[in-house]
């Protein structure tokens, strides 16, 4: 609904009672990024752990969200298990939508739940129900138990944690809608902390349109753009699997640990051959036209006669490089097989796979044997690594606790930290050079998607420290702009900063639309501060030897270039903060 | 006259844009309830995406139980909507045999009336706007109508 306020919804699990607030901030922190970082400032406890019952974890929606073409993400904030700050992983499925139709622009979950307990949120609906006898199970069933126990199939979103997250594990996310999630820095450790298994939002409320013209046909102009011209059809064709021939091709695609950023054999984890072999069909966010999702199969053969069971897994480049080029598997169905077990469990694809990357070269180099892993870890060895994730997520021994803690906390036991691919957390699949490295080490959500460090790797060469930190700087505010709206950032290329202003002007957001640098800027200072509040320290964040010994298509990397930009987007993110 | 039916609905990637059109170009609002189409999975999204929708009746059971006359029979099946003459009994949404009458917090019932403007913004091509005879072949995709919901 179009106000000139914000309606949160604050749930309190310990007493069971809800708060509906209004509160100003409209005009200033916009939506998204921005309210997300603003109800942290006013909810968290910025000296206490991350898993104190008090802490706030947070969903916000933006001023757009619904109104426009792929303005079908929220924002979810928590202070992370993975380093102790600030935090936020974006989510689509329904979760946008859905909140937008409960008439929220964001829910604040705080407390501890006496007992495992399924929150159910709507327009008319707020309840808190005890689920304990879905504790334990896989992220499948429990997705399919709370579908049947609740109301609005279709249109609802159902959020929900596994194993991993019931363990608290910094690699859980809370998976939305079966094939989208917040992956990264451990929003599922967050409700495992809350003794929280689903979250149940019914999107049940509509709202009268604004009375003008200008909005159908700002719409129309938006959905043409997303639709019918060539600008989304990267995702829509082989979508983000498409980054692996390109990157492989580039000499950036990061292989068997970053031993190699290229080798002929990725063909076969290639967003072309997957849409071959193994894709089935697409899906999409509600919202969003373009419908990105690729889902793929895999099929087992369970009994000697012709008995056959399959499965439908989404796949997506992050996921493709983390349990396939970079643990040497090659295969799509291999692929898949290892995205499914980690779906089960809950974990985030990314972070357990970089791990067991490590995990293996430390296997090889006999830093730890198999006393440790349980399995035989080798590069393609498929079926090693998918009982190595149920162990990452069971924390099956003392071992996999730590590795399920993040890389360096395996690096801080047993040593290894020159080949630990860890960028501020487990990297993303782009060996693209320099930038995009410090990008990721060093960014607020330590994301390949804080700033395009990648594509300005991508430029010719000639480029400077001071350059290149004020593209990272101009680059993240635009992109926090976005994110407070809450755009898929997958549309950007669409959503000029005129757009933008024609989409805020035609639904009533003329003073969002007239002060966007401004507001963007705002908010891209609020993150920081409250990442800095929470212990952030950017000058002491290290990047790994490894990613100093690698060879892209540029050549080696430049480490004096590396060491210098480090050091001064420290300081500019310090300066942000202030 | 052209009825809209739903006959590739398997390639469905449960979007909502058909839902989002019919709310914002025929009833001016945001919604994914208040529209004549409606998406919901079958099951859990594996399974797939099917339509809530008017099947076009004729007769329709549901202006054989309207009290006043704000559904009436619509020429080629579905209905007619009158909007003024609706005293919010809800009696249609329970005649309809397919569910395809959403009723809002306040009442009021929507459905299709088979306009087509939902057509073009489905992304995959999954609805077609077109003259249907029962037991007769599709007579091929036609572009949207204009017909509107009488206020």
């Amino acid at each position: 609904m179009i106000r000139d306020h914000f309606k949160v919804l604050t749930v309190d699990l310990s007493s069971g009672r809800s708060t509906i607030t209004e509160m100003d901030g409209r005009s200033t922190m916009a939506g998204g990024s921005g309210l997300a970082a603003m109800l942290f400032e006013k909810y968290a406890i910025l000296d206490k752990q991350w898993n104190d019952p008090a802490q706030p974890l947070i969903f916000a929606i933006g001023p757009l969200t619904g109104y426009f073409p792929l303005m079908s993400k929220t924002v979810c904030a928590f202070k992370s298990p993975y380093h102790n700050q600030y935090a936020e992983s974006h989510g689509g499925g329904r979760s946008a939508l859905s909140l937008r139709f409960a008439d929220y622009d964001a829910l604040v979950i705080t407390g501890k739940a006496k007992s495992p307990s399924a929150l159910i949120v709507g327009s008319r609906q707020i309840e808190i129900r005890d689920v304990h006898y879905l504790w334990g199970t896989d992220l499948q069933f429990t997705g399919r138990a709370l579908r049947q126990m609740f109301p609005g199939a279709g249109h609802r979103t159902i959020l929900r944690i596994g194993p991993a997250g019931e363990r608290q594990s910094p690699m859980a996310c809370i998976t939305a809608d079966t094939y989208r999630h917040f992956g990264r820095l451990g929003g599922g450790a967050v409700m495992g902390a809350k003794n929280l298994k689903g979250i149940m939002i019914h999107g049940d409320r509509n709202f009268v349109l604004p009375d003008n013209k200008d909005y159908m046909q700002v719409f129309d102009k938006v959905y043409k753009d997303m639709t019918d011209t060539d600008m989304m059809s990267k995702y829509h064709n082989l979508g983000t699997p498409g980054n692996v021939r390109v990157m492989n091709d580039l000499k950036a695609l990061p292989i068997r640990n970053l031993q190699a950023t290229t080798d002929p054999a990725a063909e076969g984890i290639s967003g072309e051959k997957f849409a071959e072999v193994a894709l089935l069909r697409n899906a999409a966010c509600a919202g969003c036209p373009v419908g990105c999702i690729h889902i793929g199969f895999v099929r087992e053969r369970f009994q000697e006669e012709n008995r056959y069971v399959y499965r439908q897994i989404s796949y997506d480049h992050e996921l493709v490089f983390a349990v396939g080029s970079m643990l040497g598997v090659m295969d799509c169905f291999e692929v898949l097989k290892l995205i499914d077990v980690a779906e089960k469990m809950g974990l985030d694809v990314m972070s357990p796979g970089v791990a067991l990357a490590w995990a293996t070269e430390a296997f090889a180099m006999g830093i730890i044997t198999e006393k440790e892993t349980l399995v035989p870890l080798a590069f393609g060895n498929s079926a090693a690594y998918q009982a190595a994730l149920e162990h990452i997520a069971y924390g099956t021994n003392e071992f996999y606790q730590l590795l399920s803690q993040g890389t360096m906390k395996a690096v801080e036991r047993y040593g290894g930290g020159d080949f630990a691919c860890v960028l501020g957390q487990e990297m993303a699949g782009y060996a693209t050079g320099e930038t995009f490295f410090v990008s990721q080490a060093l960014g607020l959500r330590h994301s390949h998607l804080d700033a395009g460090g990648y594509s300005y790797d991508q430029k010719p060469k000639g480029k400077t420290v001071e350059d290149a930190v004020k593209f990272l700087v101009n680059d993240e505010k635009g992109r926090v702009f976005l994110t407070s709206m809450v755009s898929c950032l997958f549309a950007r290329s669409v959503y000029t900063d005129e757009v933008l202003g024609n989409c805020l002007r035609s639904v009533g957001y003329g003073t969002l639309a007239d002060n966007m640098g401004k507001i963007s800027e705002d908010i891209q200072r609020l993150r920081w501060k409250m990442r800095v509040r929470t212990g952030y320290r950017p000058e002491s964040v290290s990047i790994p030897k490894r990613f100093t010994e690698i060879t892209t298509w540029k050549g080696q990397i430049d480490k004096a270039f590396l060491a210098s930009l480090k050091d001064e987007y420290s300081r500019r993110i310090l300066e942000m903060a202030r | 006259m052209k009825i809209l039916t739903t006959p590739r609905m398997e390639r469905c990637i449960g979007c909502h844009s058909c839902s989002l059109a019919c709310a914002r170009l025929v009833h001016k609002r945001l919604s994914w309830d208040t529209a004549g189409i409606r998406i919901r999975s079958s099951g859990g999204l594996s399974t797939g995406f099917e339509a809530q929708l008017c099947l076009a009746c004729d007769p329709a059971p549901c202006v054989a139980v309207c009290p006043t006359g704000a559904y009436s029979q619509r020429k080629g099946g579905g209905v007619v909507v009158r909007r003024k003459l609706c005293i919010r009994c809800g009696a249609c949404a329970k005649a309809c045999p397919v569910d395809a009458i959403y009723v809002d917090i306040d009442e009021e019932p929507f459905v299709c009336i088979h306009c087509g403007r939902c057509v073009p913004y489905c992304p995959h091509d999954c609805l077609e706007h077109s003259e249907f005879s029962r037991g007769a072949a599709a007579s091929g995709k036609e572009d949207a109508a204009s017909e509107e919901v009488e206020s």
